[in-house]
């Protein structure tokens, strides 16, 4: 079984039976990693290529993590590292490495839309690794993944997005995907970080955490990037945080069932108090386990097997 | 003397009122003599000429040369109130010489170009250079804008008498918006004594911010940072006040929203001296174009959405939106084919300008007649050009013969200008260019 797709670069574009093989695909993944000896045959002799524009931590390593469990040979390239800081653009860039005859490129960017011109400039295929406001599909099935593994389903689910909708390409892939499962999204954030039109995609929008948290079955805090305070999108990061950051007090009035999803990394005091972001509520660190699993399965349905 | 008889075609003359089948004699540079079937015939000094004079307009001239231009269009040649023509500085998008033979393809016989060239077109010495390179190189008359600043740097006023007498037609700093309402003021003021047009490129920088499309759910999807329509709107709105406390003459360049529209409209019926220009990418395209992170599709103002469309087009309609200008803004591809957001702005306009203003005559906003106005006799008018526009005996021989039933498809490839960015590549065109006369001579045909 594969993908009858090239590339995974948006969950917008992507059908529901297509999650619902991924999902059940790192599922079964899964299980590789908890082995004494973490690795599978099943891409050897495969080339990955993890381009990498913008710091990351979580994202590359188990997008390399998944690669090599799947005995792939994975290669990191960091902007920072590369000729990028020599000045060559993304096109040239690309077809570099095309020549080198990899069969993905993973590629994280600043700029939207930077995923979907690459994977028109190369054959092989690009995953979206994030790009700019865009979106971040992988993070958005490994939240699924999540979700579902602790509900046993996503239909009907209530999903509050907390935080800076405008800039945040975790929340328009995790909107898109949880509504396509049958869940009830809803956002909430400070209106100067609520971007135009996007109850339009079928959220809901409120302005109060309060109330957006109040029946909801997931609660998901989006990172609060330090540098849109600068820009004046909220006056201070206390009020931020008064206003919108989710500690014990806040969560006292959730389902006593709810659970808590962070994409990371936190902001500690800021959008997440400590004692939630470790208590009993928080599956943050089970997020990061499911991402292994969900990469490895998006390497397995692009690239197993042998090509149509 | 150069003899031309343009014989049989429909002769559509706005500025006099005329619309029908007939002959129109070239001699030299200028019109000599015009008959129309069945209407009342000029001679050279206005006096009525026999009917059976004119019945064989130049028949016994062995020297004339005749084009047969039956069953097609014949009017004064189109005159551009916005274009880049990138030289000096940027000869790498285009040249004076690439420029004008695309104007010319699309049936343009003047086009007026703006002033951020590298110099900057803010003195003499480079607005002369400018039409030095025109007379030489040049396929259609080239009419100068000068900077409303020097430097187009938004704080003092360059020396707008000598660009005037230099030979510039227009003063503005588009692609830059004056932010300082004082030195906007003061242009306004300083330019009365020329009655020279202030033309201005309205946006809010601040508002504006670091957008690069429509801001809207299409930016929103798309996770690109959106303008508002707002941020035009501010800066009409301020320019309208400026224009009434100076009683300057105001031209809105590209006008891209509804908001912008009814500002323009109450202003003309409060009876301001303001006039406005429209491209046909802000009549034809919406922001969903930018789908795919299109860059042939980034410009700025930006593409907006279909509301402002259709008020745009009640604007041309109704007389608040004078001109149809294109902003051909040519873009090496090199700062095209790169991420969205670090994309140039602005696509090319003049080749594919005429089948797109056609389409207002096929959707009935416009008749034929008001669409060539607002192509040619309404921007002779704003820059004061009393022989051109029009078709009138005396007047310059630059005229646009359009076959307007040829089909054609847009292959970017084969376009005249230097530069490829346009979003309408592949496109299917009705209506073109078919002969351009520029002074007489034929600068263009196929």
């Amino acid at each position: 079984m594969r993908l009858k797709r090239k590339d995974i670069l948006t969950i917008e574009d992507i059908a529901r039976d297509e999650i619902e093989l991924i999902l059940s695909t790192a599922q079964s993944f899964k299980e590789v990693s908890e082995r004494e000896i973490k690795k599978v045959p099943t891409l050897r002799g495969r080339t990955i290529i993890n381009l990498f524009y913008e710091a990351s931590t979580r994202t590359r390593t188990s997008f390399e993590i998944a690669a090599k469990r799947m005995s792939a040979d994975a290669i990191n390239i960091s902007a920072s590292t590369s000729s990028v800081v020599k000045g060559e653009t993304l096109k040239d860039t690309a077809k570099n490495l095309e020549a080198m005859n990899p069969d993905c490129i993973v590629l994280r960017h600043p700029s939207s839309g930077a995923s979907e011109i690459l994977a028109r400039l190369v054959k092989c295929s690009v995953i979206n690794a994030g790009d700019g406001s865009h979106e971040h599909p992988s993070q958005a099935l490994l939240d699924l993944l999540t979700v579902r593994e602790r509900f046993e389903k996503i239909e009907g689910l209530k999903i509050a997005i907390i935080g800076d909708i405008s800039h945040s390409r975790v929340a328009r892939s995790n909107i898109y995907g949880f509504i396509k499962l049958g869940a009830e999204v809803t956002v909430a954030g400070p209106p100067t970080m609520i971007p135009s039109g996007i109850e339009k995609t079928g959220c809901r929008v409120l302005y109060k955490i309060e109330d957006a948290i109040k029946d909801a079955d997931v609660i998901m805090m989006l990172r609060i990037q330090l540098e849109r305070q600068k820009a004046g999108l909220f006056p201070t990061v206390r009020e931020y945080s008064r206003l919108f950051g989710l500690d014990s007090i806040k969560l006292a009035n959730a389902k006593k069932d709810v659970v808590i999803l962070h994409p990371g990394p936190i902001n500690r005091g800021v959008e997440i108090s400590s004692d939630v972001a470790d208590g009993p509520y928080s599956l943050i660190l089970g997020q990061v386990k499911n991402g292994v699993a969900v990469r490895m399965a998006l390497f397995y349905l692009l690239l197993g097997g042998s090509r149509e | 003397m150069n003899r031309l008889l343009i014989k049989g075609g429909r002769v559509i003359d706005p500025a006099n009122g005329v619309d029908g089948i007939g002959d129109v004699l070239i001699e030299g540079e200028k019109i000599k003599e015009i008959r129309i079937e069945g209407q009342r015939v000029k001679g050279p000094k206005g006096q009525r000429v026999k009917d059976s004079d004119t019945r064989t307009l130049g028949h016994s001239d062995t020297g004339l040369r005749t084009i047969d231009a039956s069953g097609l269009l014949v009017c004064p040649g189109f005159i551009d109130m916005h274009t880049h023509l990138r030289e000096p500085g940027y000869e790498y998008k285009e040249t004076i010489r690439t420029g004008t033979m695309a104007a010319a393809a699309g049936g343009f016989t003047s086009i007026a170009c703006m002033a951020n060239t590298n110099p900057v077109n803010d003195n003499a010495s480079v607005t002369r250079y400018i039409l030095k390179k025109a007379m030489e190189e040049g396929a259609v008359n080239v009419l100068p804008i000068g900077a409303i600043s020097k430097g187009l740097k938004g704080e003092t006023l360059s020396e707008i008498g000598e660009l005037k007498d230099s030979g510039c037609v227009a003063i503005s700093d588009d692609g830059r918006p004056v932010t300082n309402s004082g030195l906007m003021r003061l242009a306004m003021e300083y330019a009365r004594q020329f009655n020279l047009l202030v033309i201005s490129h309205c946006e809010d920088t601040g508002l504006a911010g670091d957008g690069v499309m429509n801001e809207g759910f299409v930016s929103t999807k798309l996770g690109l940072k959106g303008i508002p329509d707002a941020a035009e709107d501010i800066m009409v709105a301020r320019d309208i006040a400026l224009a009434e406390l100076t009683k300057g003459r105001l031209h809105i360049a590209h006008i891209s929203t509804k908001g912008s529209v009814a500002l323009v409209r109450n202003a003309k019926q409060r009876g301001l001296n303001i006039t406005a220009e429209v491209t046909p990418h802000h009549f034809t395209l919406t922001d969903e174009a930018v789908i795919g992170y299109n860059t042939n599709a980034k410009m700025n103002p930006p593409l907006r959405t279909m509301q402002d469309i259709d008020a745009i087009k009640r604007g041309l309609k109704d007389g608040t939106i004078d001109a149809i200008a294109t902003d051909h803004a040519p873009q090496d591809s090199d700062e095209k084919d790169v991420e969205f957001d670090k994309a140039a702005n602005g696509i090319i306009g003049l080749e594919t300008a005429l089948p797109l203003c056609l389409r207002l005559v096929s959707d009935n906003v416009l008749t034929l007649s008001e669409l060539i106005a607002k192509l040619s006799a309404n921007p002779a008018k704003l820059f004061g050009l009393n022989s051109k526009g029009t078709l009138k005996v005396g007047a310059d021989a630059d005229i646009a013969i359009v076959d307007l039933n040829k089909e054609w498809i847009v292959d970017a490839k084969e376009l005249k200008s230097k530069s490829r960015n346009t979003p309408f590549d592949g496109w299917k065109m009705k209506g073109k260019a078919v002969k351009t006369i520029v002074a007489g001579k034929i600068v263009y045909e196929r």
